[in-house]
């Protein structure tokens, strides 16, 4: 297809999705009202109405609007394409994903039949009442989770994703020259340094960052006050697309929840709050087996982590609430996963009784409420932070725990890390390898979480800045590869996966930008 | 895009991929990364091809030739090359591509694909990295003359957007020509079909969401 064809099917695409929205109304009620003002001439009404949404602000909340549906878009496609293939072009990766799903819920299946817990089931009218006076403090429950366990962990994510093949590839054990040393053995198209330099050239080593160039011993004038200046400017202009392109030097502390919101469009006007009172209302009338997996995930992990346990009860409302939302089923037409599906009143293939479950069709796992508990830092209403923690989740996070070939899918990533590694630590790699300590062992856990509760919050805060401004997760195969470089000389002492694991167990002192600046503009190529 | 779905391919067999090899012996050929597949059209009927679509299968480069027969029932043939070496993979070695589905237009095309008797595609992959490559599912649509397009909207809207024009007598009322102005944008408005996206967000049937077993289909 050529450009132009493309390029109107996209407005196309996008004038669909805004029409009926609560903004296209509000732009409307806007435009009607103006209609009273003095400077609205009947000759010129058109663009007067126009200069007039210009000056009000209006236009540019509807850019912001097309922004982020660019950012939602499925990619330009041929007609005859069908569903399945533009969630995930590869069919054997279509079918990975699809078994590993059944594996899941096989298991959830299981368990709710041995502990004899139904999947979902009304709460009676007491049960209700008493969970509704209890919502802001759901952390002092102590309910017996002891026989629940997780879903799944990251571990066995990653033994799926080592037993990925494609069929049609060659793959000789011989050793030769495109031997590929690490445990990912799909050939995804992955970016070498070179390539990455070019795609992060804001990250060079002569421009200043916030991470390196506002440490105390740096003097504020050189570089941060003006750059705290420009930042204050993009929030005054309400403008997405600048947001993004400056946070990829950083966000200043006191600027990064209005920054971040503007970069997702996300906002807390009355129909974001009474939507997540709607969800809320759905966390009352309901009890879903998932909720206790919720309960279990932030007991275990969040509640655990000196930085995060403070934030318990705000990671219930956002997760609970999270389950219930129908909004997240439509990141399911590019995600390469589907939603597990169920039937009620055991009317199995009608589909009028066809719902899904949970209601967001995402099943979580050890580890889930990392996601949300930094953004706790930067939002303390309950409904703008799960605002903005949805809009995350539907543009990044979704693409840590499903099996695709995207080139921001966990697979790529971690095929990226180990190129990376074999490419400029070659030493380093073939030791680790020796010793039974491949290297993707360790990282996959960071790389699943996107580093979350493995970085202190300030500096993970400052990785997730250039996660939004490059609407890439790549910088975080980079850190990966980085802090082995860092701990190279250490990790080549070591003998044993055990001892590998120790060196790079306590990753809270590092400063990531200097690290991943480090490695990609300071790497001899 | 009613156009796509309403058109027809042309009803063609491709023959089976020739993989061309190397090597003088039969005994151990050496794969070129060279493969040809024919797709002669049906006899007696020379087309004008409009568009050639397929899905990929590992394929980096394909080349388009097409045999012509200009000169009306049984004049000489000619083989002519439409497209040389059209990327299909960003990287032969990866898989970028690699199951991708595509479509070429005539207007791609170096010469113009009319009387067209057989199409060749050449398939070249150099990356000894897969064990097969070839094309899937090759439609060829031939040119169709545009229909005259029955407009049903054309006369409707007419009714709707009336011109004012303004009294040739005097100067109109400001005002009630901004309050008519007003109620006709808020007679499209009626009009218009207003299909939104936004879903309800209810996730129940009928209040019941009473879950015991996933289905696994």
């Amino acid at each position: 297809m050529d450009e132009g064809t493309e390029l109107s099917m996209s407005i196309a695409h996008i004038v669909q999705r805004l029409k009926g929205s609560h903004l296209h109304s509000q732009i409307e009620r806007q435009a009607k009202d103006c209609l009273h003002r003095p400077e609205i001439k009947l000759e010129s009404l058109k663009e007067d109405v126009r200069s007039f949404l210009k000056t009000s602000g209006w236009e540019k909340k509807l850019q912001n609007a097309i922004y982020r549906e660019l950012h939602i878009q499925l990619p330009p496609s041929h007609p005859t394409a069908p569903l399945e293939h533009l969630k995930e072009p590869l069919a054997y990766m279509r079918k990975a994903q699809a078994s590993w799903e059944k594996r899941i819920l096989k298991s959830l299946n299981s368990m709710s039949t041995e502990l004899g817990v139904p999947l979902a089931r009304k709460r009676p009218g007491a049960e209700q009442k008493e969970l509704t006076n209890k919502w802001n403090e759901m952390g002092t429950d102590e309910p017996d989770l002891s026989r629940f366990r997780p879903v799944y962990a990251p571990k066995d994510f990653l033994e799926v994703l080592i037993s990925l093949r494609n069929p049609n590839h060659d793959s000789c054990e011989d050793v030769s020259a495109r031997s590929h040393w690490g445990l990912i053995q799909v050939p995804l198209n992955v970016r070498d340094i070179p390539q990455l330099r070019q795609a992060h050239a804001e990250l060079n080593l002569s421009s200043g960052q916030l991470g390196i160039d506002d440490l105390a011993h740096v003097h504020p004038d050189l570089f941060e006050n003006d750059y705290v200046q420009i930042g204050k400017k993009v929030v005054m202009e309400q403008d997405s697309a600048a947001a993004q392109q400056y946070s990829r030097r950083g966000c200043p502390t006191g600027l990064r929840a209005d920054l971040w919101a503007l970069i997702l469009n996300s906002t807390n006007q009355l129909q974001d709050m009474m939507h997540y009172e709607q969800l809320r209302a759905g966390v009352i009338q309901h009890n879903l087996l998932v909720d206790n997996l919720i309960y279990k995930d932030v007991k275990l992990t969040a509640s655990n982590d000196d930085y995060y346990f403070v934030f318990e009860d705000f990671l219930y409302q956002v997760l609970l609430c999270f389950s219930r939302d129908t909004a997240v089923l439509e990141h399911f037409k590019y995600n390469s996963a589907t939603p597990p599906k169920s039937y009620l009143h055991g009317k199995v293939g009608d589909e009028e009784y066809a719902v899904v479950y949970p209601p967001n069709g995402v099943i979580p796992f050890h580890g889930f409420s990392m996601y949300v508990a930094p953004l706790c830092f930067l939002y303390n209403e309950p409904s703008k932070l799960y605002s903005v923690f949805r809009e995350m989740y539907i543009r990044y996070f979704f693409r840590l725990h499903s099996i695709s070939s995207s080139f921001s899918g966990i697979v790529s990533l971690c095929l990226q890390f180990e190129r990376l590694l074999q490419t400029h630590l070659p030493q380093l790699f073939y030791h680790l390898r020796q010793i039974g300590a491949q290297p993707l062992r360790i990282a996959f856990k960071w790389m699943v979480r996107a580093f979350s509760g493995y970085l202190s919050t300030d500096q993970l805060l400052l990785l997730w800045d250039r996660i939004l401004g490059y609407d890439s997760l790549e910088v975080v195969a980079v850190l990966a590869a980085a802090v082995f470089a860092f701990r190279a000389e250490n990790l080549m002492e070591v003998t044993s996966l055990a001892s590998a694991e120790a060196v790079l167990a306590d990753l809270s002192t590092l400063k990531v930008i200097p690290l991943i600046q480090i490695f990609l503009f300071a790497t001899a190529i | 895009m009613n156009e796509v779905s309403s058109r027809q391919p042309v009803a063609c067999a491709a023959k089976p991929p020739v993989y061309l090899q190397i090597g003088e012996s039969k005994a151990e050929p050496v794969q070129s990364g060279v493969c040809v597949v024919d797709v002669p059209l049906p006899c007696g009927k020379p087309v004008s091809v409009e568009e050639i679509t397929f899905q990929n299968h590992y394929t980096a480069y394909v080349t388009v030739r097409l045999l012509r027969r200009p000169s009306g029932q049984d004049g000489p043939t000619k083989w002519v090359t439409a497209l040389r070496d059209l990327p299909l993979m960003d990287n032969p070695h990866t898989e970028r591509g690699s199951q991708d589905y595509h479509c070429i237009h005539r207007t791609q095309m170096l010469v113009e694909a009319d009387h067209v008797v057989s199409v060749r595609l050449i398939l070249r992959q150099p990356s000894s990295a897969w064990l097969t490559f070839s094309l899937e599912e090759i439609k060829i649509f031939p040119h169709m003359e545009p229909e005259p397009q029955k407009e049903v909207s054309d006369w409707l809207s007419d009714l709707i957007l009336v011109d004012q024009l303004p009294d040739v007598e005097g100067l109109p009322d400001p005002h009630t020509v901004s309050s008519s102005l007003q109620q006709m944008w808020a007679l499209t408005e009626v009009m218009q079909t207003n299909q939104t996206t936004a879903s309800i967000g209810r996730f129940d049937v009928d209040g019941c969401y009473d879950i015991n077993l996933l289905s696994l289909t």
